[in-house]
Parts: structure tokens; C-alpha cells; sequence
């Protein structure tokens, strides 16, 4: 079923992205937002940063069309490698739908033939503010999200094929979300805060709740980012995380990228990463590179 | 655990320091700007009235020439246009001069722009920019005066 809803959406961008060129109606994407103002695609698929989702939406339809695009990100630490990708459609810069499909795997021995997937379907609507226009008040954009995350198990750890067999309370959950960004054009500086309602270990990669915590914990996650000129940002992030596994030390992300958008139809960004210890049988902190390539309109 | 807690806190201190000291960077430098302004306005920081007189036409010539937005122009008096947004800019910028023109909302009433038109026309001001030279944060400063127009300008 999941396979194949993603391949529905999937083929559903790849035919918007093909129409542009086809139809010249009313219909057509107007590409009407200014240049990075729809973010970029985080690490769970929606319009955000690197590791955080913002309030705003993917795309360049402007409040009178559409947007969508295709993404690939892939962090590669000491140890382990995540892959993400996936499709995501922002309508009328309101509304926003996103998959993602997550690839975990390891390369140090024992773990490494471990591989760890997880699909995840997002919404985010925009509430309030407007992110371009509200220059003369402190007003930001406000969106709230939600994420439905399905992990499909785990492989090459032997007789463990799902992360309830580490412990994890269940292999499915929903994230909830709240983000406020706020771009500072006179400052050429983008801040966000997102809280997120979570039980999700490693973002679902080793499931969601445990034996030491079953409960929704609020999580802050924020950006910053200097607007070097129209076409480049820089910036940091930070992300906290929840602790309910007790075989994961689990710890806080961080991130700091530049973000290159030679085009709407294309961006891509570089970050280093901190993404801390993935288990307590490897206590090494895991740092390392993220590179995400985003195509659309 | 406690210590987790303790640490994780302390993370979040931390951070939003970093985020604090990124700030307070940039505002202070902001804040001197603006008490240098008596001698060294945005206006200035443009380079004055011939170059917004430049930016103007550039950004309208190019206007004129984008077939996003060059029909909503149709039957207007560019020159007296030119005169007007440069009069505009000059007096937002903290120049010596006066918008002498109606109202924005006034102005723009009934020709039912969109939103994406009057983001195709803050392009082509970056661009006209970009053509003087202007460099981006000189730049920003001036889209920040101007983006509240949207709510005045666009009617679709």
C-alpha cells in the first residue's frame, strides 16, 4: 500500500513537471515566488532547512498556482549512511504534501549489513504571516505539520527484523509540529523556531517510543541563516531529541550548511553534521557530511 | 539522566547563545548604520539619486521587456513612472525628496495584479540593482521598505 502511494505521487510530479512545457493554460505553475523564499527540502521531506522543517511552503507557485519537486539527500557519518528521498507538491503556498523514503545502513562491523527504511508522508498547512511581506512587523510565518512515519524494519541484523525487537514501543508514529520563521530582509537573515510533538527515536529510524518512555515530548528545533546574496545562504541548525531507548544514548542534532540556488529550478546545499551517538554499543559521536540536491519549480 | 537533562539544556542554552551572538552581531552593526544615518543614509549607501534614477529605468526597461508583466504597463506614462518610483525609493531610502503620487492602494486599484506580478517586478529591481552594482545587503535594505507594498499593490 505504501509502495504504492508513493509511486502514484511520485508519477504525479513527474507529470507536473512535464506539463509546464505541455499546456500553456491556466494551469500552469506560475513560478511566482522569489527565489529561495520555499526553503529547501529537510531530512524528513518537508520545506524547511536540513535537519528542520520551517513554516514554509515547498515550491515556487505563488498563492494563485502550484509548485513541486523531486529531492535526494544523503548524509554519510563515520559509521552509518542515511539516504533520503522523495517528491513534494506546495499548493497555493498554503498547503503542503510530502513523501519520503529514509535508507539507513552501517559500515563498521557487526552493523555493517544493518539496514533500517522508514517511509514518511507529511502535511503542513500555513496559518498565518507571510514570510516576504511582513517587513514592517515582527510577525512571522506560522505553519503547522504533521508527519506520519512507518518504519519497515530492520535487515542484516539477524534474528531482528523490527525495531520493536530493540526495544521500541511501536514501528509506526506521528509527529506534530509547530514552526514560526521569520525573514529579517533588512538584516538578510532567515530565523526559525519549530516545536515538535515527537516519540520518534532517530526520527523513527529505531522507532518510536521505548523502555525508557512511551510518552509525546515536546522537542525545540531552530535555525538561523545569513542571506550572503539572493542565491546563497549560510547557516546553522540545532535539533533536540528524545531518549526512550535504552540501548540508544541518544542525542541532539546539529548542523551547519550553505544552501546554493542557481535557479528555482534547481538547489543544493552542503552541511556538516553532528548527529551524536546512534547506539551504546558504538559510542563514537557521528559527524559527518550532508549534500542535498532539490530539482522543481 | 538528570545529567542528560542538564545537558541537553545546557545544549539548548548554548544554541540559542549562538543564535543570540548571530544576531547581536548583525543588529549592532545595523544599529550603528542607523545612527550614522543623519550622515550616511540607505539613500547614500545607494549612492544617491543618480543611481536610483539608473536602478528606476533599468528595473522599468526590464519590466517592459518581461512577459510576465510588460502588458500591465499598457497606456501608462512610463516617464512620469520613472519620476514617481524614484521619488519613492529616494524619500524611503531617507533621500531629499517627495513622493508626489497618489496612494499606492489608489494607484493599483482595479488593475488586479497578482501576486506573481509583483514578485516578476521586485526581479527585475534586482536585477537593475545588480546592473548598478548595488551590493546585496544594500539591496535587502530597500526590498524590506518596499515588500508591505504588496499588500496595497496586489488585488488578484
Amino acid at each position: 500500500m505504501n509502495q504504492q502511494w508513493q509511486r502514484v505521487l511520485f508519477m504525479a510530479v513527474a507529470a507536473l513537471m512535464v506539463l509546464p512545457a505541455q499546456a500553456q493554460s491556466a494551469m500552469t505553475p506560475d513560478m511566482g515566488k522569489l527565489t529561495a523564499t520555499a526553503g529547501v527540502i529537510q531530512i524528513e521531506g518537508a520545506s524547511g532547512g536540513g535537519l528542520v522543517p520551517w513554516a514554509t511552503i515547498t515550491g515556487y507557485g505563488s498563492r494563485d498556482s502550484y509548485g513541486a519537486n523531486l529531492h535526494y539527500s544523503y548524509v554519510g557519518t563515520q559509521d552509518y549512511a542515511l539516504g533520503t528521498y522523495g517528491a513534494a507538491v506546495g499548493i497555493a503556498d498554503r498547503v503542503e504534501l510530502s513523501v519520503a523514503k529514509q535508507r539507513f545502513s552501517g559500515s563498521l562491523t557487526p552493523l555493517n549489513h544493518l539496514r533500517i527504511e522508514q517511509d514518511i508522508y507529511g502535511v503542513k498547512v500555513k496559518l498565518a504571516g507571510d514570510l516576504v511581506y511582513d517587513q514592517d512587523s515582527l510577525m512571522p510565518q506560522i505553519a503547522a505539520g504533521v508527519m506520519f512515519k512507518h518504519n519497515d524494519g530492520v535487515g542484516g541484523l539477524g534474528a531482528i527484523t523490527n525495531v520493536k525487537a530493540l526495544n521500541a514501543a511501536s514501528d509506526s508514529g506521528i509527529d506534530y509540529y509547530l514552526a514560526a520563521t521569520k525573514l529579517l530582509l533588512g538584516q538578510s537573515l532567515l530565523l526559525n523556531l519549530t516545536v515538535r510533538a515527537t516519540k520518534a527515536n532517530q526520527m523513527g529510524l529505531l522507532g518510536f517510543g521505548g523502555d525508557q518512555g512511551d510518552r509525546y515530548q515536546a522537542m525545540l528545533e531552530g535555525s538561523a541563516a545569513y542571506l550572503l546574496n539572493r542565491k546563497l545562504a549560510i547557516g546553522a541548525e540545532y535539533r533536540m531529541n528524545p531518549h526512550n531507548l535504552s540501548t540508544d544514548n541518544e542525542k541532539d542534532y546539529y548542523d551547519a550548511f550553505i544552501a546554493w540556488f542557481p535557479s528555482k529550478t534547481l538547489s543544493l546545499t552542503l552541511a556538516y553534521v553532528s548527529l551524536g551517538q546512534i547506539t551504546v554499543y558504538n559510542t563514537k559521536r557521528q559527524d559527518g557530511v550532508y549534500l542535498s540536491a532539490q530539482v522543481g519549480f | 539522566m538528570t545529567m542528560s537533562i542538564m545537558l541537553r539544556r545546557l545544549n539548548v542554552l548554548v544554541w540559542t547563545g549562538v543564535l543570540l551572538a548571530a544576531l547581536m552581531t548583525v543588529v549592532p552593526v545595523q544599529a550603528q548604520q542607523t545612527l550614522q544615518s543623519e550622515g550616511n543614509s540607505l539613500y547614500q549607501d545607494f549612492g544617491g539619486l543618480p543611481v536610483l534614477n539608473k536602478v528606476v529605468d533599468d528595473m522599468l526597461a526590464l519590466a517592459l521587456a518581461d512577459t510576465r508583466i510588460k502588458e500591465t504597463f499598457k497606456g501608462v506614462n512610463m516617464k512620469r513612472l520613472a519620476t514617481l518610483i524614484t521619488e519613492q525609493f529616494c524619500e524611503l531610502t531617507g533621500g531629499p525628496c517627495k513622493y508626489s503620487g497618489d496612494p499606492m492602494k489608489e494607484v493599483h486599484q482595479g488593475l488586479g495584479l497578482s501576486n506573481s506580478q509583483f514578485n516578476a517586478l521586485v526581479e527585475d529591481l534586482q536585477q537593475a540593482m545588480d546592473q548598478s552594482q548595488v551590493p546585496s545587503r544594500t539591496q535587502n535594505k530597500l526590498l524590506a521598505l518596499l515588500a508591505p507594498m504588496q499588500r496595497s499593490i496586489v488585488s488578484k
